[in-house]
C-alpha cells in the first residue's frame, strides 16, 4: 500500500535486450567512432551482470534482433512509471519496431499498457526524466510536442514539463536523477540551461550535483531494500575528473560501470535498460 | 432610561421573534422603523432641513438628541431615563423605531447569545451592535485610509478591543465580548443595523447553497447582505472553523462560476434573480494534515471527491482506485465480507470519470486493506495523496499566448503555471512576478529578471473577454494574497488612479488561517460523515454536517471573532470588536485625511518620489516611535520594523508583507503630513529622524493647523471627486498588482516556494533589500520599483488632482495605519505585523507617522469639511486617502451591505477625500427609521459642522440637532484626539447603547471609494 510516489528509485525488475552484430555498422550515431562489438558486448553483459547479481533484480532479456541496430537502448522504447508502460513511438523510423518486443515483456509483468498510436507522434525514452515527483520530457530530435502530451495523458498523477533540448541527442545525455530531489547535471551550458528550465517550472526543489562531464551525468539510481542508495555511473577510466565528484556521495553505493563502446552510439547507462518496480503502488 | 425600558421590552419580544426569525424580524423592524419614519418625517419636516436621513434621523431626533446628548456628554455607561422617557412617551411610531433598532441589535444578540437577557442588558447590547454598527463605517473610513484592509481591519480589531478594554466599562465589555463570541451574530447584528438603515430597500431573499455533499442549505439573507453574511451563515451551518480556505460561488449571467466576494453585495454580484450558490473549496491547503480540524478535513475531502470524479482533478487509474477506497473506508468503515454483491453497491458510486469494472474491482481490493482506518485517518490518506497529484489546487483558466494558441493559465499555492494540452511549458513562482495586470481582455505578468538578465519582462496572455481577464486576475491577487503573505494586502490608492480595479484580497491568509487554527481549542465537533450524494447517491441527502452542539457553536463564534479580527476586518465579530476603536481610528482617519487633502498638492511631487514610499512606511512607524524615542528616522523605522516582527512573533502570525505601492502611497502622505506638520515633514521623509520626535508634540498644533489645511483640501477634493469616478470607470478596464513587494517580504517569512535554490535565493535577497529599505532611506531596488511604478501611474492617470487625491488617500492610510499600530501594537498581534511591515518598508514612516496621526485629526476637520458634502446624520464621514480609503470601504461594506450604498459614491483613490460619505444606511440602520433619504447625506451634511464636531469631538452631534445627529457627534469623537476621541467614541456609544438602544449607530458617514471599485470589480 505504498502510497502515491512512493518509493522513487524502488525496482525489481529490469528489462534489458541483447546487442545485434549490426550495432556496429548501422546503429545511429552522433559522431564516426569504430564501435567494437566484441567490447560492446562484454561491456553489457557487465552491465547486465551488475543488475541481477549484484543489485538482484529480475532481469528480463530480451534477445537482439539484426534488423533493429539500436534495440539494445530499451529505454527509448517503453516509458515505466508506477503500473503504466508507456509504449513509445520513437523517433527515429528505423527503430519504431523496437517497441513490439518491448510491449509483450511488459505486458508479460502485468503492467498497464499505454501505446502511442498518434503517428504525429514522437517520443524516445531518453527525453524522460522522471525526478519522482514529475515528469520532464526533453523536446529533441526525437521528441516532440505531441509526444510528451501522450506521456502526460498516460501520467496523470504527475506534472509533466517540458523542456527544449538545443544539443546532444535525449535529455538524459546530460542529465539523471542521483537520488530523491537530486538531479545529476552535465556543466555544458546547454545543460545547464535545460537545468535552469527545469527548475523553473517546477514546483518542487531540486538539489544539483553538477559533473565536469555531460555524458557521465548520466547515470542509474536506485533505491534498493536491502542496499539502500545505489547509483551506477561512469568509471574512472572513461571520466576521471566526474567520477570525483560521485565519490563525495557518501551515502551511495557507488558502483562504476563501463560504458566505452556503447556511448559511441549515443546510448548511456540509463538507455540500456528499463527499471520497473512491481510492488510500486498496491 | 423609560424609553429604553420600553423600547427594551419591545426589543425583547422582538428580539425572540428575530430569534426565530431573524430575516422577518429584521424585516418587520424596517417596516417599523419606516413608520417610525413616516412620523418623524412629519415631524422633522418642520424641524430639519436635511435630507431622506434627515427625516429618518429627525423622527428621532428627540430622542436621539436627549439621548445622544447624554451620551456625548455622560460617559457611555451612564444611562439617561429622561431621555429615555420622552422618547417612549413620544409616539408610539417613534418609540417602535427606536426599539426596532434595537431589536435588530438585540436580535441578533439574542440569537446568539442569550434571549432571555434582561432588557437593559439587551438595550446595552443593542446600544453595542449599534455602536459597533458605527464602528463599522469608521473602519471602513479606516480602511479606506489605510492601504491594506486587511491590515486595517485587524488593526481597528485590534484597535476595538483595546478601545473597549480601555473603557473600562466591566459591563459593557461584557457585553461586547458576548457579541464578540457570538461572532456570526454579531455580524448579523452589524447587518441588523445596516439592514435597517437601508430598511426602505430591505427585502429578505432565500439564498440556496449547495453544500459539499451535495445536499442544499436554504437561509434567508437580507437582500443588501453581503457575500461575508451568506458565507459565515453557512460556515456555521456546517459547525467550520477554519473557513478561510473555503468561499461561495455563484454562476454569473454567462453561466461562469465566479468567487462571491464577501465584502460585497450578494446582489450587486450575482446581477440576476437566481441566488444560488456553491460552497467550495477556494484555496487547497497544500498540506492538508496541518489543518486542525477533522471537520475542515473532511469537507476538503469532499471537494476533492467532486474535482477527481468530475476529472477536474487528473488521476491516473491506481491513483483512482486508491483514493476511491479511502472514500469507501471513510464513509462506511471496513469492509465488509458478508455484504451481498458489494460491486453493485460501489458501482452506485462515482469515483472516477471513466469508471469501470476493473476500477471499482481494484477499489474493493484496497478497501480490504484499510481495516481498522478510522474515518478521520482515512481521509487524511486519501489528502495525502490527492496532494501530491499535479493538478491539486490549481485553477485552469482558458487564455491564449501571444501567438494566439491555446493555453491554459492554472493558478496555484505557488504561482501562476502555463499549459499547453497538459503539458506545462512554463511556470511563473510568485516571487518571481513583480507585476499582475490587466487590461481589456490581456493579462500580463512582470516577471522579475534572471540572473543573467538586466530587464524586468512582461508576460502577455489574451484572454477570451475582459471578464475573464479580470476574473484571472482576481484569482491571481487572492491566491497570491492568501499564500504569500502574511497579512491581506490593502487595495492601494495608487492604484486606483491608474488601474481600476481596487480588488484585493479581503480574507484571511493562510499565515493567519494557520494562526486562528492554533488557537482552536473546542472539542472536535462531531459530524455526520454520511456519504456525499454525489459519490453515493443511494446514502439519504442527508446533511453531511449537522451541528451537534450548540456549545461548540458559541465557541466558534467566541473564537472566531478573535481569529477573524486579526486576520481580517470583514467578519462581524471583528467588526463588533472594532467598533468603538474604529470610531477612534475614523476620527484620526478624517483628521488625517484632512490634513492629507491641504498637504497632497505639494506631495504631488513627493508622491512621485519612490522615497516616499519609506517615508509612508514611516507612518506606522511613528507610532512606534512616539512610545520610543526615536533617534533618528532611520534607526525608528528599524525599532518599529522589529517591533512589529516581535508581535507577529507573539501571535505568531507573519509580518504582513505590504504591497509596494502601498508603501508608496504611504510615502506620500509622509510627504503631506510633513508639509501639515510645518516641522518639516519632508526632512522627515529623507531625514527621519528629527521629525520623529517632534511629531508627537507638535500634534495639537499640527491638527489644527491640518484643520485648516483641510478645509481647503475639502475643496480641492470636491473638484476632484468627479476625476476619481472616472478613474474608476477606467478601473473596471483594467488593474494591477504587485505581489512581489508583499511577497518578497512574505518570503523571507514564509518559506513555502522552494523553487530553484539560485531563485530562492534571490528573492530572498531581494526580500531582505526590500526590508532592509525601511530601516535605510535609500530605497531598496524592489522598492524603489514599486514606488516608480506607482509614480508612473499616477503620473499617466492621475492627474495633478488625482495625483493629490492619491497623496491624501496615502495619508489616509498612513492615519489608518498608526492608528492601527497605535492601537494594535497592544490588542492585536495580527494588527501589528501589518503595521509592522509597513515599518519595515517605510523607515520614514515612523517620522511620517505621527505626522499623518495628527494629520489624521486635522483631516478630521477637513473631513467635517467635506462632511458638509454629506448630511449631517452620518457625520462619520471618512474623507480618506483614495487607495485606503477603498479598502476600509470594502471592510465595511463586508460587514454591511447597505453601507455599500453610500460606498458608491466612494472614488477608488483621490476622491476618497471627498468620500466624507455618510452612512446614513448605518444612521438609519441603528434608528431603524432613518430613511432612504439618508443616503442623500453626502452632500448635504456641512462640511464646517462636520468638522467642528469632528474636532470638537463629540459636540457635533449637538451639530445634528437631530437625533441622527448623534453619530454626528461620533465622528465629532474621532476627529479629536485619537486617544482621546476613542475613548469618548467608546464612552459615547456605550452612553448612547444604554441610554438609548434605539440609538444605536445610526449614521456613519463613510467614504466609500470602495463601492466603485466593487462595482467595478463585479
Amino acid at each position: 500500500m505504498a502510497g502515491l510516489m512512493a518509493g522513487f528509485g524502488h525496482y525489481t525488475h529490469a528489462v534489458v535486450r541483447g546487442i545485434p552484430a549490426s550495432l556496429a555498422k548501422e546503429a545511429l550515431r552522433t559522431s564516426q567512432a569504430e564501435v567494437d562489438l566484441t567490447g560492446a558486448r562484454t561491456e553489457h553483459d557487465a552491465y547486465v551482470e551488475v543488475l541481477r547479481t549484484k543489485l538482484g533484480l529480475e532481469v528480463v532479456e530480451l534477445p537482439a534482433d539484426e534488423s533493429l541496430p539500436d534495440c539494445v537502448f530499451v529505454e527509448d522504447a517503453a516509458v515505466v512509471c508506477g503500473e503504466t508502460a508507456l509504449i513509445t513511438r520513437p523517433g527515429a523510423e528505423s527503430r519504431r519496431r523496437e517497441t513490439e518486443v518491448m510491449k509483450e515483456a511488459l505486458k508479460d509483468l502485468n503492467l498497464n499498457i499505454v501505446e502511442m498510436t498518434d503517428e504525429n507522434a514522437t517520443l524516445d525514452g531518453g527525453d524522460v526524466l522522471f525526478t519522482g515527483r514529475e515528469f520532464f520530457v526533453g523536446l529533441s530530435k526525437r521528441t516532440n510536442q505531441r509526444g510528451a502530451e501522450i506521456l502526460a495523458d498516460a501520467f496523470k498523477d504527475y506534472a509533466v514539463s517540458t523542456v527544449p533540448v538545443l544539443e546532444g541527442l535525449h535529455l538524459k545525455s546530460f542529465c539523471s536523477m542521483g537520488g530523491p530531489g537530486l538531479i545529476i547535471i552535465g556543466s555544458s551550458e546547454p545543460a545547464q540551461k535545460a537545468l535552469k528550465i527545469m527548475q523553473q517550472m517546477s514546483d518542487h526543489r531540486y538539489d544539483k550535483l553538477t559533473v565536469p562531464d555531460d555524458i557521465a551525468a548520466n547515470c542509474i539510481y536506485m533505491n534498493l531494500p536491502d542496499k539502500g542508495h545505489v547509483l551506477l555511473h561512469c568509471t574512472a577510466e572513461e571520466f576521471p575528473e566526474s567520477v570525483k565528484v560521485f565519490e563525495k556521495l557518501k551515502d551511495h553505493m557507488l558502483i562504476p560501470v563501463s560504458n566505452l563502446e556503447k556511448v559511441k552510439v549515443d546510448g548511456a547507462l540509463t538507455c540500456c535498460s528499463v527499471l520497473i518496480n512491481k510492488k510500486a503502488n498496491i | 432610561m423609560t424609553t429604553e425600558a420600553g423600547s427594551e421590552t419591545e426589543v425583547k419580544e422582538k428580539a425572540e421573534e428575530t430569534s426565530a426569525q431573524p430575516d422577518q424580524s429584521e424585516t418587520a423592524e424596517q417596516e417599523g422603523q419606516e413608520v417610525a419614519n413616516v412620523e418623524g418625517e412629519e415631524k422633522e419636516k418642520g424641524k430639519e432641513k436635511e435630507g431622506k436621513e434627515g427625516k429618518g434621523i429627525t423622527r428621532y431626533l428627540p430622542t436621539w438628541f436627549k439621548k445622544q446628548k447624554s451620551q456625548s456628554q455622560t460617559s457611555p455607561t451612564k444611562e439617561v431615563p429622561p431621555a429615555g422617557e420622552p422618547v417612549s412617551k413620544a409616539t408610539e411610531g417613534e418609540e417602535e423605531p427606536a426599539p426596532e433598532v434595537n431589536g435588530h441589535a438585540e436580535e441578533v444578540e439574542e440569537k446568539e447569545e442569550v434571549k432571555s437577557e434582561e432588557a437593559k442588558e439587551a438595550t446595552a447590547a443593542e446600544s453595542d451592535s449599534t455602536a459597533s454598527a458605527e464602528t463599522e463605517p469608521a473602519r471602513e473610513e479606516k480602511v479606506e485610509d489605510a492601504t491594506a484592509k486587511s491590515e486595517e481591519t485587524t488593526k481597528e480589531a485590534a484597535e476595538a478591543e483595546g478601545a473597549e478594554e480601555e473603557q473600562k466599562e466591566k459591563e459593557r465589555q461584557g457585553h461586547v465580548e458576548a457579541e464578540a463570541d457570538g461572532g456570526e451574530s454579531q455580524t448579523s447584528i452589524f447587518q441588523s443595523p445596516l439592514r435597517l438603515v437601508r430598511k426602505n430597500k430591505m427585502k429578505v431573499v432565500v439564498c440556496r447553497v449547495t453544500l459539499l455533499d451535495g445536499t442544499d442549505f436554504t437561509c434567508e439573507v437580507e437582500k443588501r447582505a453581503k457575500g461575508q453574511y451568506l458565507f459565515f451563515k453557512v460556515c456555521e451551518h456546517l459547525n467550520l472553523l477554519e473557513k478561510d480556505y473555503f468561499g461561495l460561488t455563484y454562476k454569473d449571467s454567462h453561466d461562469e462560476k465566479c468567487w462571491l466576494d464577501p465584502t460585497k453585495e450578494i446582489k450587486r454580484q450575482i446581477r440576476s434573480n437566481n441566488w444560488h450558490f456553491a460552497f467550495s473549496v477556494k484555496f487547497y491547503p497544500p498540506d492538508p494534515s496541518q489543518l486542525t480540524e477533522d471537520i475542515t478535513r473532511y469537507l476538503l475531502c469532499l471537494q476533492l471527491r467532486e474535482d477527481v470524479s468530475s476529472g477536474r482533478l487528473p488521476c491516473s487509474f491506481v491513483t483512482h482506485a486508491l483514493l476511491g477506497s479511502y472514500t469507501l473506508q471513510a464513509e462506511f468503515g471496513d469492509y465488509e465480507p458478508d455484504q451481498p454483491r458489494p460491486l453493485d453497491f460501489i458501482s452506485q458510486l462515482t469515483f472516477a470519470p471513466n469508471q469501470n469494472k476493473e476500477m471499482e474491482e481494484k477499489i474493493l481490493e484496497l478497501h480490504k486493506s484499510h481495516r481498522g482506518m478510522t474515518p478521520a485517518q482515512a481521509d487524511i490518506q486519501f489528502l495525502e495523496n490527492a496532494k501530491k497529484l499535479s493538478m491539486y489546487g490549481v485553477d485552469l483558466h482558458h487564455a491564449k499566448d501571444s501567438e494566439g494558441v491555446d493555453i491554459m493559465l492554472g493558478v496555484c499555492a505557488n504561482g501562476l503555471l502555463v499549459y499547453k494540452d497538459r503539458l506545462r511549458i512554463n511556470r511563473f513562482a510568485w516571487p518571481k512576478i513583480l507585476k499582475i495586470s490587466y487590461k481589456r481582455n490581456n493579462f500580463y505578468i512582470k516577471i522579475r529578471p534572471g540572473e543573467t538578465e538586466q530587464f524586468e519582462s512582461t508576460v502577455g496572455f489574451k484572454l477570451q473577454n475582459h471578464r475573464s481577464a479580470k476574473k484571472l486576475w482576481k484569482v491571481c491577487v487572492e491566491n497570491h494574497s492568501f499564500f504569500r503573505l502574511n497579512a491581506p494586502e490593502a487595495p492601494t490608492k495608487a492604484r486606483f488612479l491608474t488601474l481600476g480595479s481596487k480588488f484585493r484580497y479581503s480574507g484571511r491568509t493562510q499565515a493567519q488561517t494557520r494562526l486562528a487554527s492554533s488557537l482552536i481549542d473546542r472539542p472536535a465537533p462531531s459530524f455526520e460523515r454520511t456519504s456525499s450524494k454525489r459519490i453515493s447517491r443511494s446514502l439519504d441527502g442527508a446533511p453531511v454536517i449537522s451541528i451537534t452542539e450548540a456549545g461548540s457553536e458559541t465557541a466558534e463564534n467566541g473564537r472566531d471573532p478573535h481569529l477573524e479580527l486579526h486576520s481580517d476586518s470583514k467578519s462581524l465579530e471583528d467588526e463588533i470588536a472594532s467598533v468603538l476603536l474604529s470610531r477612534r481610528t475614523a476620527a484620526e482617519f478624517y483628521s488625517a485625511a484632512q490634513p492629507q487633502r491641504s498637504v497632497q498638492e505639494p506631495t504631488l511631487d513627493a508622491a512621485a518620489t519612490t522615497c516616499s514610499a519609506a517615508a509612508a512606511a514611516a507612518a506606522p512607524t511613528a507610532v512606534c516611535s512616539s512610545s520610543v524615542s526615536a533617534p533618528s528616522a532611520t534607526e525608528v523605522c528599524a525599532p518599529q520594523t522589529e517591533a512589529a516582527p516581535a508581535d507577529y512573533t507573539s501571535s505568531d502570525t507573519k509580518e504582513p508583507a505590504k504591497t509596494p505601492e502601498v508603501e508608496i502611497e504611504e510615502t506620500v502622505v509622509i510627504q503631506e503630513v510633513s508639509r501639515a506638520v510645518k516641522l518639516g515633514l519632508v526632512p522627515v521623509t529623507a531625514d527621519s529622524p528629527a521629525t520623529p520626535p517632534a511629531e508627537p508634540e507638535p500634534k495639537p498644533q499640527d491638527q489644527i493647523e491640518k484643520v485648516e489645511e483641510e478645509a481647503a483640501a475639502v475643496e480641492e477634493v470636491k473638484p476632484v471627486k468627479p476625476e476619481r469616478a472616472s478613474s474608476e470607470s477606467e478601473s473596471e478596464e483594467e488593474a494591477e498588482y504587485q505581489p512581489n513587494v508583499a511577497a518578497s517580504i512574505t518570503q523571507t517569512k514564509i518559506p513555502e516556494e522552494k523553487e530553484e535554490e539560485e531563485e530562492e535565493q534571490m528573492t530572498k535577497e531581494e526580500e531582505q533589500q526590500q526590508v532592509s529599505p525601511p530601516v535605510v532611506p535609500a530605497p531598496p531596488v524592489e522598492a524603489s520599483e514599486p514606488a516608480e511604478e506607482l509614480s508612473q501611474e499616477e503620473e499617466e492617470e492621475a492627474k495633478k488632482e488625482d495625483t493629490s487625491v492619491v497623496e491624501e488617500k496615502k495619508d489616509d492610510q498612513e492615519e489608518k495605519e498608526s492608528g492601527r499600530e497605535t492601537e494594535e501594537s497592544t490588542d492585536d498581534p495580527m494588527v501589528t505585523p501589518e503595521e509592522a511591515p509597513e515599518g519595515l518598508i517605510l523607515p520614514d514612516e515612523t517620522l511620517g507617522a505621527k505626522p499623518t496621526e495628527e494629520q489624521e485629526r486635522p483631516k478630521m476637520n477637513g473631513e467635517a469639511s467635506l462632511v458638509e458634502v454629506d448630511p449631517r446624520p452620518q457625520v462619520i464621514c471618512c474623507s480618506e486617502p483614495p487607495v485606503v480609503k477603498t479598502e476600509m470601504v470594502t471592510i465595511s461594506d463586508t460587514f454591511a451591505a447597505q453601507k455599500t450604498e453610500i460606498a458608491t459614491k466612494e472614488v477608488p483613490i483621490v476622491h476618497t477625500e471627498t468620500k466624507t460619505i455618510t452612512y446614513e444606511a448605518a444612521q438609519l440602520d441603528g434608528n431603524g427609521d432613518g430613511e432612504p433619504g439618508v443616503l442623500m447625506t453626502a452632500q448635504t451634511i456641512t462640511s464646517e459642522s462636520l468638522c467642528t464636531t469632528t474636532t470638537t469631538h463629540i459636540t457635533k452631534t449637538l451639530k445634528g440637532g437631530l437625533s441622527e445627529t448623534r453619530i454626528e457627534k461620533r465622528i465629532v469623537i474621532t476627529g479629536d484626539c485619537d486617544i482621546d476621541h476613542d475613548q469618548a467614541l467608546a464612552q459615547a456609544i456605550k452612553e448612547a447603547k444604554e441610554q438609548h438602544p434605539d440609538m444605536s449607530v445610526t449614521r456613519v458617514v463613510v467614504h466609500k471609494e470602495t463601492e466603485l471599485a466593487e462595482e467595478e470589480e463585479d
